[in-house]
């Protein structure tokens, strides 16, 4: 699953409901606000070596919140 | 609970039960038919009500708060018209935000993370009294108290007045279904507890939960009524007790049962959180219900309006298309995108505290026992939070 190429990871406001699984797995992608609701960090790219973390974000959100883009 | 002799079911695609022993005993088999045979039951008891049993219906009723309501949350064999209800639980769009939104802040994974080493504690001093013994009930000696516990030092008052909120519950959610006066009872005597300790908390506020709700305020700027207040307090006490102590059964009841992952879990703590989510999608202890509010299709089933739907999230949590090897618990299961805490805008607001309370219950148990197993006959809790209610264990 490892991939060379560049990763952006957004979380979709209107779809997330703080289940708060994206921090969990991957505290370093994801910051949440006051109420418990997750943004991705910075502008979203994903640190090389972090693939494997964005992607288990991703596959573990029940609201499909979190989508990933490949450059 | 009151045992009632019921008409046995038939057949489970047009008169299921939930309230049926076989159900209560082992529900996974029947959905599991149910799945294949006919993905959207319905029963003409309870006056009338659908069950999906597939991840996507489950999560298309969920998501389509146009056609479906939580202005009723419970199935009963009468309709009573409950009045005001339990914001934001029973409250729909566009309602249902605003209640939620105050009800958020306590509880995001910073504000629980403040609680844990006080339900390790609890935790510990619950293991002291039995780890001598040899034997211990996990579910009455050991996972029942521990929510209450959490729950008190939440809201700022002694611990063993937890005893005193079971009660209430029990008065309320159980007994309160045949016994009126009963359920007024355990109602007054909550008022009458809670009510001085708002009036205090305004005066010597604390970094309780009772401190937080009395200073809210509403759009116009006035202070929460205390009836608001004691609303969203009760709604802790009936939504966070219950549910989590059978979260913790559940969790106790496998690894009792599972000697394999309990020891693969005690030599690898690593592998808690997934084990924990595993359990969570296993076990799901949390069973709602809508009221179909206008009439729909969904997966080719017409949702006659008035009607009720059981809205299963543990059914939803064993669909093999959502989960491969859904009926196998897996402890290290990557990808896990489980509904136990619902789906959409009723996402349990307790979840954080849940999971940690979940965790921390399992960590401290195999801590300081890390081998056990059953000693007895183990029941099953009827109706809507699935949990063990007896849990006999033997310790070594
Ligand atoms: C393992 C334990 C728990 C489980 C499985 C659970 C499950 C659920 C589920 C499935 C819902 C969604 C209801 C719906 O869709 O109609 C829900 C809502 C809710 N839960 Fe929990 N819950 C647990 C513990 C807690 C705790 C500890 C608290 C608080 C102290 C809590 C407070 C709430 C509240 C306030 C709601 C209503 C949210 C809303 O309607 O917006 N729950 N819970
Ligand atoms: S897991 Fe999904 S719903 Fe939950 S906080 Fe993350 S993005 Fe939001």
């Amino acid at each position: 699953m490892a991939d060379p190429k560049r990763l952006k990871i957004r979380v979709d406001p209107d779809k997330c409901q703080g289940h708060n699984r994206c921090k969990a797995v991957a505290p370093e992608l994801f910051v949440l606000d006051d109420y418990g609701n997750a943004r991705e960090a910075g502008d979203g790219t994903v640190p090389a070596g972090m693939e494997d973390k964005a992607y288990l974000a991703k596959s573990n959100c029940p609201e499909f919140a979190v989508e990933i883009i490949e450059d | 609970m009151q045992q009632r002799a019921r008409t046995p079911v038939q057949d489970w695609t047009t008169d299921w039960d939930h309230l049926d022993p076989q159900w209560i005993e082992d529900p996974y088999p029947i959905w599991a038919d149910l799945r294949q045979k006919c993905p959207i039951a319905h029963t003409e008891r309870f006056n009338g009500v659908y069950l999906p049993t597939r991840y996507a219906d489950v999560r298309a009723v969920a998501y389509d708060t146009d056609h479906f309501s939580s202005r009723r949350t419970a199935i009963r064999e009468t309709h009573h018209e409950s009045g005001g209800g339990a914001p934001p639980i029973t409250s729909d769009p566009p309602k249902h935000r605003l209640a939620r939104m105050v009800l958020l802040p306590p509880f995001t994974p910073k504000a629980i993370a403040a609680l844990e080493p006080k339900a390790r504690r609890i935790c510990n001093q619950l293991i002291d009294a039995f780890i001598d013994k040899g034997s211990f009930d996990g579910a009455v000696d050991y996972a029942q108290h521990i929510p209450v516990r959490v729950i008190a030092h939440l809201l700022g008052v002694p611990e063993d007045d937890g005893d005193l909120f079971r009660d209430w519950i029990n008065a309320v959610l159980n007994e309160g279904i045949t016994d009126y006066e009963r359920m007024m009872r355990g109602l007054v005597e909550m008022t009458d507890y809670f009510r001085p300790l708002m009036e205090q908390r305004r005066k010597h506020p604390g970094d309780d939960l009772i401190s937080y709700l009395v200073k809210q305020t509403y759009p116009d700027g006035s202070p929460f009524k205390d009836n608001h207040v004691l609303g969203s307090v009760r709604l802790m006490l009936i939504a966070g007790i219950d549910t989590t102590w059978s979260g913790i059964g559940s969790c106790v009841w496998h690894l009792a049962t599972h000697a394999d992952d309990r020891r693969r879990l005690v030599a690898d703590p690593s592998l808690m959180p997934t084990a924990i989510e595993e359990f969570l999608r296993a076990y799901a202890p949390v069973t709602m219900a809508r009221e179909v509010k206008q009439e729909t299709e969904i997966n080719g089933c017409r949702f006659k309006q008035g009607e009720m739907v059981l809205l299963s999230f543990p059914a939803a949590n064993r669909d093999p298309e959502m989960f491969p090897d859904a009926d196998k618990v897996i402890i290290d299961r990557k990808e896990n995108r489980h509904a136990a805490f619902g789906l959409g805008i009723h996402r349990c607001i307790g979840s954080n505290l849940a999971r940690m309370e979940l965790t921390v219950a399992v960590e401290e148990l195999l801590k300081r026992m890390p081998e056990f197993g059953i000693g007895g006959e183990v029941t099953w809790s009827e109706g809507t939070v699935r949990g063990p209610r007896k849990l006999p264990l033997k310790i070594g």
